[in-house]
């Protein structure tokens, strides 16, 4: 099943914050362009997350103006002219906090799921 | 946001990037290079969508696109000017309408007086209504009360300044000395009055006005001390009162000196006149209750004490806030004009509101466009509010112009009561209140039709473009269409119920023959006056010269002139006898030279009129008024009977006369008693000439005053006016409301009938197709024209049937201002049903015709 990660109205926090989480993760690993980032969101979650452009540009715009992404013009591999991502201090900073408050509210989930069986 | 073109074209270059990328993975996977390019744009959607919904998005790109939504606005408004004209008229005279009685109503209504401490000041009141005191009770009230930090009477004054000049004649006021203590407002130069300045022979001293002081002293900084002539008598010059002192009870007064009554006079002289206004400033933290138990208290004891004969004793005293007082006569009025300012902004509203949402009709493909390539719903509300405010703005800005213009036709029309009305300006509030009430307006009329387009389904209404339904949207509008109906409805009403009443008003018999009646006050200036018969001689010879003008057919001389505001009134009593108990009645006193009733016209019922032989040494004789002479006498006859008025009498009664309206045509108390002025117990230093002219009045005015200053020069004459204008002014309260209605009125009834058209005229325009259609299956013109009206009529029957019942609620709080109609006047309510009804029919004229001319051929084809 693939869940298209659109700009829904009425869940918008939910899934901002789980975005810009990923993008933020993603580009620990090694700075990258918009494409590189959704295609590499797609791989790892197997298919369960694909990012649509509109959503992953204007997150990669908040995420730049937040200061927790540096962003800047280079030349990929095919000579195509692309921007580049790269995690800032505080955006590492701030994808550590996301990252534990993420593991706490899912045990939460967990044990309440659990609860009843 | 600072090179938005150099953004966005960063944000271009990421989603081609982007895109190019999907395509270049997918034809990795074994497409060709054209399909995976189609793929990927199928996958993602086009550039155009992508960008709209990064733009859509971050702060800068909401004030940009409002920026744009500005630009785009004016772009549209001047494609279509006919519909922008015709709002941004509306919204003008809507909002211009209301800032303009906005800034009448705020100074009056709202505003608190120009003095420190304002809600201190306040008035004394007999009865719970007159401020008319007398001066016994100013001299109670400040030895025996102690609510009140100063007290002070007032009168008015018309001083003759002689001089090197021509006499001028001054507006100003005779003053107790503590009157600029209760006003709290000193003079700039100079100082005020003492208090023993204010005693029977102190000395004579004057405090300027500014304007006076720049106007006959050229400003002149060393001007306490200078001694100027006033009514022959020298005065000292002791103060100027500074420029921006506003007198809330005489707005023109000039000039101002004490008032010097003598304490020690008896109970029945002329200080006992009720001819004083009382004010006082209360004492800090005092209610208005308590003064009022106070100044009852000292009412009643003064009664007590000195029993004047120019007291009813019943007489109840208290006090209110000087404001309310001033305002209490006008207040009903401009609040129901303010109401009716509100109704035409709102109608003005609801016109433009369908106006928009008939635009929006149209637009409707556009947006559904827009939807479809990505602009989100909140986007396009945001443009249609921009383009509402837009026209807002607009309508505002030429509304304040409008305003501008009208409040100085408000102040040019306004009765001359109108409290202060010299603070009436187009000020910063109103400017503040113009645009409060904009922003409101834009907003009201402007989020109806922005919701309404952004509530779209792009699918079908893309495909519907040419099938436009009437549907829900229709509806909407209709309703807003019989909204206005009834609203102009409800405005007709009130303005026919007005005329009726201005009509009646002005039809009611004042008790005189005012056609061809020419009236002047003649003043007695100077110390040559002061023996008492000196006054009165010279009158008469006055009057003799008069009547010698040619042109002139009778003169006479009275103290108190009907319908001009005078207001003389004391206690006449009638003594036991014949079985009728001894009786107060308070009458109005008119002192008369022979010759008056006969030159004013006014009917002896009975008896004789005050003639030649009632001279000061003659027996006292007086006239009393028919209503007095039923009120005492019933059906008996009432010569030869006595009755004392003030500390005079007994006046034998000689004669009946006819009633006359002395304070208005609505008011019929008209108990009076005519006495000769030479008979008087107090010389009258003032007299108001009737001269019955054989032409034009006003034609004769000038050699009138030219032979009563060939008897003496230096008198100055004042209030020279045909009489016909002091009985239409007396109505001039109901006629300024008569005519603020008849405008809005008209200006609903135009809005009214536009919004008909309008709703006729678009769904003629959307029903084309039909309209052909029938027509080819063999409707006649006259079908079709019944297909129209018949929408038109339900339209103004349902207005009808909504405003009358309104209508007949609102014109209940007219009532105050009523005369000789009731607020269900069945004539009224018919003619107004029937204007509607002619206007609605002519508003339908168009559109009909236009209907009928719709060739099926034609419209048929174009689908």
């Amino acid at each position: 099943m693939r869940e298209h990660i659109v700009r829904s109205m009425a869940d918008d926090s939910v899934i901002q914050g789980t975005l810009d989480m990923l993008i933020l993760k993603t580009v620990s690993l090694e700075p990258m362009h918009g494409f590189g980032i959704a295609r590499r969101v797609e791989q790892v979650s197997r298919g369960v997350f694909k990012v649509n452009p509109g959503s992953l540009l204007t997150a990669l715009q908040r995420l730049e103006r937040a200061g927790w992404l540096d962003a800047e013009w280079r030349q990929t591999e095919n000579s195509r002219r692309a921007r580049y991502y790269a995690l800032t201090r505080a955006g590492r900073k701030q994808l550590d906090l996301e990252t534990a408050d993420w593991t706490r509210r899912a045990a939460a989930i967990a044990r309440l799921l659990n609860a009843g069986s | 946001m600072i090179r938005p073109a150099a953004a966005d074209a960063e944000t271009d270059d990421e989603i081609r990037h982007f895109l190019d990328e999907s395509a270049a993975d997918l034809q990795s996977r074994g497409m060709s290079a054209e399909q995976a390019r189609r793929a990927a744009r199928a996958a993602w959607g086009d550039a155009i969508v992508i960008r709209e919904q990064v733009r859509g998005s971050g702060w800068e790109h909401v004030a940009a696109n409002g920026l744009d939504d500005v630009r785009h606005g004016i772009r549209r408004l001047r494609r279509a000017p006919g519909f922008a004209l015709v709002a941004i008229a509306t919204l003008a005279l809507g909002i211009g309408a209301s800032t303009a009685i906005f800034s009448a109503v705020n100074p009056v209504l709202i505003a608190s007086l120009p003095y420190p401490d304002p809600g201190r000041v306040v008035a004394v009141l007999e009865n719970g209504q007159s401020n008319g005191g007398t001066f016994a009770m100013y001299l109670g009230l400040a030895a025996r009360t102690r609510v009140f930090d100063s007290v002070a009477v007032t009168r008015r004054w018309l001083p003759a300044m002689t001089g090197a000049d021509a006499p001028e004649r001054l507006e100003g006021q005779r003053v107790s000395a503590a009157y600029f203590d209760v006003l709290g407002v000193a003079p700039a130069i100079g100082r005020g009055f003492s208090a023993d300045e204010d005693r029977a022979g102190g000395a004579a001293v004057t405090v300027l006005s500014d304007g006076l002081w720049r106007r006959r002293f050229a400003a002149d900084p060393s001007i306490p001390g200078r001694t100027i002539r006033l009514n022959d008598i020298p005065y000292t010059v002791v103060g100027v009162m500074p420029a921006g002192f506003e007198n809330v009870l005489a707005p023109s007064a000039e000039i101002w000196t004490t008032l010097q009554y003598d304490t020690s006079l008896p109970a029945n002289g002329r200080e006992w006149g009720h001819h004083l206004t009382t004010v006082a400033r209360l004492a800090r933290g005092l209610t208005y209750e308590a003064a009022s138990t106070e100044a009852e208290a000292a009412g009643r004891a003064m009664l007590r004490e000195r029993r004047p004969d120019t007291y009813d004793p019943e007489t109840r005293f208290s006090v209110e806030p000087l404001r309310a007082s001033l305002v209490r006569g006008v207040r009903p009025v401009l609040l129901v004009i303010a109401a009716a300012v509100l109704l035409v902004l709102t109608i003005a509203c609801v016109n433009v509101t369908s106006l928009l949402l008939a635009r929006g009709a149209e637009r409707r493909g556009e947006f559904a466009l827009r939807a479809a390539l990505g602009a989100g719903r909140g986007r396009l509300v945001r443009q249609m509010l921009a383009e509402s405010l837009l026209l807002a703005a607009i309508g505002g800005g030429a509304g304040l112009a409008f305003a501008e213009a009208a409040v100085r036709g408000l102040v040019a029309i306004a009765p001359a009561g109108l409290p202060r009305a010299g603070a009436i300006h187009v000020d910063g509030m109103a400017v503040a209140f113009a645009l409060g009430v904009t922003t409101l307006v834009g907003l009201a009329f402007g989020l109806l039709p922005a919701l309404d387009a952004g509530r779209t389904d792009p699918q079908r209404d893309i495909q519907d473009a040419s099938h436009r339904s009437t549907g829900g949207r229709g509806r909407m509008r209709g309703a807003l269409v019989v909204a206005e109906v009834g609203l102009a409805l409800v405005l007709l009403v009130a303005a026919g119920l007005l005329f009726r009443s201005v009509t009646g008003l002005l039809a009611v018999p004042a008790g005189f023959d005012a056609a061809n009646l020419l009236t002047l006050q003649v003043q007695l200036a100077g110390r040559r006056f002061d023996a008492a018969d000196a006054g009165t001689a010279f009158f008469n010879r006055a009057l003799d010269a008069v009547r010698r003008v040619p042109g002139v057919a009778a003169a006479g001389a009275t103290s108190q002139l009907p319908l001009s505001g005078d207001r003389d009134e004391y206690g006449a009593r009638f003594p036991e006898d014949q079985g009728r108990p001894a009786d107060v009645f308070g009458v109005f006193r008119y002192a008369v030279s022979p010759g008056y009733l006969e030159a004013a016209a006014i009917p002896i019922r009975r008896g004789r009129t005050i003639d030649d032989r009632d001279r000061a040494d003659a027996p006292l004789v007086a006239v009393i008024s028919a209503s007095l002479a039923r009120a005492r006498f019933g059906s008996g006859d009432p010569l030869g009977h006595g009755l004392r008025i003030g500390p005079a009498g007994p006046y034998t009664i000689v004669g009946v006369a006819g009633d006359v309206r002395q304070v208005s045509l609505a008011s019929s108390d008209a108990f009076a008693v005519y006495i000769s002025a030479e008979q008087s117990w107090f010389p009258d230093r003032a007299m108001s000439f009737v001269v019955r002219t054989r032409g034009n009045p006003a034609s004769v005015a000038g050699a009138v005053r030219a032979a009563v200053w060939s008897v003496d020069k230096d008198q100055p004459i004042a209030r020279v006016s045909p009489m016909e204008d002091l009985v239409t002014a007396s109505a001039a309260e109901r006629r300024f409301a008569l005519i603020v209605f008849e405008g809005f009125a008209i200006a609903s009834l135009l809005l009214a009938a536009i919004g008909i058209y309008g709703i006729l005229a678009g769904g003629v325009a959307e029903r084309t197709r039909e309209i052909g259609v029938r027509a080819a299956l063999g409707a006649t013109r006259a079908q079709i024209v019944g297909l129209v009206a018949r929408q038109g009529g339900i339209l103004t029957t349902a207005g009808v049937v909504i405003g009358l019942p309104a209508a007949s609620v609102a014109s209940r709080s007219l009532t105050t201002l009523l005369f000789g109609v009731t607020p269900l006047d069945p004539l009224t309510y018919g003619a107004v049903v029937a204007v509607l009804g002619g206007v609605a029919l002519l508003a339908c004229a168009i559109p009909a015709w236009r209907a009928a001319r719709v060739d099926p051929a034609i419209t048929l084809r174009a689908e």
